[in-house]
């Protein structure tokens, strides 16, 4: 985006912030039942910047994604467990509800069993997501939709006090965004617990992330619109035991994850992971990596720089590693791997330092795109400072704090 | 196939026979004022709207491939207001001024007879394009504004019962979005015929004729063009819509339009992004000389919500479009 656009679309906000306060603004009550689609579909479409969409307590039965096109409406529900917009029946569209407009909040209601992603924001502004809960019933299958709560080409993303259950890809997946928080929320059984991807200024701390396949992954990737991801940072979460089998389709990045990785980082510059309790991930508690495929963009840097790996509280894990040679290596380390695996690529002294007394792992890759064959494996040390992530750019906006309480 | 032939010839025969425009004229405060018309009537785009004649100043016309809609057969219009034209640009859009409406009826076949399903209409106001459904009724004598959408039981030209969907209007904006305002996709120069546009020109409802250096095929006539071209002209015209650089499917990377020159660009040994259970068991979208491991033609060839493509718009499987794009593959060098 431009910064004139950001200028005006900024100025637009502060008027919707403060059009909402006057008595324009109203509240659209809808309930479950006969019709709920075209009724809830209708009130979406007329709801005017402010207003707020009120859904009652109950299971809404639809059969057709819904979409949110109108700036500064507020869709809330009865809460998480007592609001259920279901999707079993869905019919068409890529997700359960898509969100197209800036300054929207979403709050207090679940999304069940959406056939494509479950709730999708795009190119939506300074989004909220409070205690939404994403879920597919059946747990963790390969036919349930890739994404949970997907934010995407957005600057300001705030999700807190969300669930996400069952995604094929990415419970919380942010994408080719700026500026965002996850925290307090919980994923579990989806492959990737919780995804940065291709963004800057992320804060991911105090979420509860299990049973995943990996609990917290931060990449950036080739060939996208926005890519240079970064200064990102992952702390005060609980990443444990995220041991649950691959189930992503074969075609996705995320089927790339070996079961039982804790956080993982793959290229990137800058990401700070500290002040986590690191738990009895069988694979790695931490994964850092460069991109492991071919790609020809040349915009691209594959390799992790400025990784930086705090002092964490480490217990368990890496004892049931999903590597290519994993027993032997688990043998060679006395039946446990170290807590931090990383592929060896990047420049010494820029890619990764960690922490005094976090041991390490080195695949020692020879070159990027290696196979994991190549490797020759072998403890390192890291302990020449990277440079640091900027704390005080990462996060939401603080203007969104408003929106969850 | 020859019950559709006898259908146009029968439009075309109404067409002629509505040489004085006995309808009344197009009331263009319905199209630029902010309320939303409740009624097609409203708009008087027609001197018989039961039998799509159009009225003075709306003009029927066709693309040279257009976006199949599980067969349905669409009947395009353009209206400009009186002493307006449109103007030229290069090879893309024309540009419509305001005032201007795009028309475009969605009918299926019922016992050799033409039943009207809905009538989408695109109009230019001061503030932008609004795109708006309406939905025909069963006696065939109105259609009335959808906003919600709409879903109703059609048997397709091929026999198929499907479960057809009437966009709501957001959903109108998913396609007819690029960065984010709504505008046209259809009436690009590149994808009309030459003898529309110069017709167009000759009676002073289009400044300039444009030159176009690689027309999309006529679909009908696929045959005959080249391979690459008719399956690229299918792509722009079924696709390039969202996957686009601004389109509502930019964050795929994906950019299906016609003057995309990039291989990677368009697909060829690209991998998915965001494509989910999409991407099948396969890792490019498409991959040369290999149709069958190319996620494209699979997404395609899929009726299922989350992985078929378009997400919007279908319910059945287009076989012809999917046979020329398998083709296009497989005739690229491994």
């Amino acid at each position: 985006m431009r910064m004139p656009n950001k200028t005006i679309a900024t100025a637009g906000a502060l008027l919707l912030a403060a059009s909402s306060t006057l008595a324009c603004a109203k509240t659209i009550a809808v309930a479950p039942g006969d019709g709920a689609q075209g009724r809830l579909q209708e009130a979406l479409i007329n709801a005017q910047p402010g207003d707020v969409i009120e859904l009652a307590a109950g299971r809404f039965a639809l059969d057709d994604g819904l979409s949110l096109d109108v700036d500064g409406v507020t869709v809330r529900g009865a809460g998480m467990h007592a609001t259920v917009l279901d999707f079993s029946g869905q019919k068409g569209a890529g997700e359960g509800l898509l969100v197209t407009s800036d300054d929207v909040t979403l709050r207090d209601f679940a999304v069940e069993d959406a056939h494509g992603d479950g709730i999708k924001s795009k190119g939506a502004d300074r989004v909220v997501y409070r205690r939404v809960r994403v879920t597919w019933n059946g747990g963790p299958k390969e036919t349930n939709g890739a994404y949970g709560i997907y934010p995407v080409q957005s600057t300001g993303v705030l999700i807190d006090g969300c669930v996400v259950r069952g995604a094929s890809d990415a419970g919380i997946y942010v994408g080719q965004s700026h500026d965002i928080t996850v925290r307090h929320s919980l994923a579990t059984e989806n492959v990737a617990g919780i995804e940065i991807e291709n963004s800057r200024n992320a804060l991911v701390a105090a979420n509860m992330v299990t049973g995943n396949t990996g609990g917290i992954l931060v990449f950036d990737l080739p060939g996208l619109p926005v890519m240079g991801g970064g200064n990102t940072v992952i702390e005060k979460n609980l990443v444990v035991a995220n041991d649950t089998p691959n189930f992503a389709p074969k075609g996705n990045i995320v089927a790339g994850v070996p079961r039982g990785t804790g956080v993982m980082i793959m290229a990137n510059d800058g990401v700070l992971v500290e002040g986590n309790t690191l738990e009895d991930n069988p694979t790695a508690q931490v994964l850092v990596v460069a991109y492991p495929k071919v790609f020809e963009d040349k915009r691209y840097n594959p390799y992790p720089r400025n990784v930086t790996i705090g002092v964490n509280a480490i217990s368990g894990g890496g004892d049931d590693p999903q590597l290519p040679g994993g027993d032997q290596l688990k043998a060679a380390f006395g039946g446990a791997l170290p807590p931090v695996l990383w592929d060896g690529l990047g420049k010494p002294g820029e890619a990764l330092k960690v922490a005094a007394g976090t041991p390490g792992l080195s695949l020692n890759l020879p070159a990027q795109g290696a196979s994991a064959e190549t490797a020759k494996p072998g403890p390192f040390m890291a302990s020449v400072p990277v440079k640091l992530v900027d704390r005080k750019s990462v996060g939401a906006p603080a203007a969104l704090e408003a929106r969850a309480r | 196939m020859i019950r559709q032939a006898l259908l146009s010839v029968a439009a075309l025969g109404a067409l002629l026979a509505a040489t004085a425009p006995h309808g009344g004229a197009v009331n263009d405060a319905a199209i630029t004022e902010t309320a939303y018309p409740q009624a097609l009537s409203d708009y008087g785009f027609f001197a018989d709207a039961a039998a799509q004649v159009p009225a003075a100043g709306v003009t029927l016309y066709r693309l040279n491939t257009p976006l199949w809609s599980d067969g349905a057969e669409k009947l395009r219009f353009l209206y400009l207001p009186p002493g307006t034209q449109a103007r030229a640009q290069g090879e893309g859009l024309l540009d419509l001024p305001v005032g201007a409406a795009l028309i475009k009826t969605f009918a299926f076949p019922v016992e050799g007879k033409r039943r009207l399903i809905e009538t989408r209409v695109l109009l230019h106001r001061a503030s932008g394009w609004v795109a708006l459904p309406y939905r025909w009724n069963e006696a065939q004598t109105e259609a009335r504004l959808v906003l919600a959408g709409a879903r109703l039981p059609v048997t397709t030209p091929a026999g198929q019962v499907i479960d057809y969907a009437i966009p709501n209007k957001n959903q109108c904006k998913e396609c007819h979005a690029l960065a984010g305002t709504v505008t046209p996709i259809g009436p690009k120069a590149r994808n009309l015929s030459a003898q529309w546009l110069a017709q167009q020109h000759a009676e002073g409802r289009l400044d300039a004729v444009p030159a176009v250096a690689t027309r999309v095929p006529v679909w009908e006539q696929r045959e005959r063009a080249p391979v690459a071209l008719a399956a690229r002209g299918y792509l722009e015209a079924n696709c390039a819509h969202c996957h686009n650089p601004e389109g509502s499917a930019s964050n795929s990377g994906l950019d299906l339009r016609w003057e995309q020159q990039d291989a990677y660009r368009t697909g060829i040994l690209k991998r998915p992004v965001a494509a989910g259970r999409g991407a099948g068991t396969f890792e490019f979208d498409v991959v040369p000389g290999d149709p069958d491991h190319s996620i494209l033609p699979y997404r395609m060839g899929s009726t299922e919500g989350g992985i078929a493509m378009p997400e919007l718009g279908r319910a059945s499987i287009d076989p012809a479009g999917l046979a020329i794009v398998k083709r296009w593959i497989a005739a690229m060098k491994r």
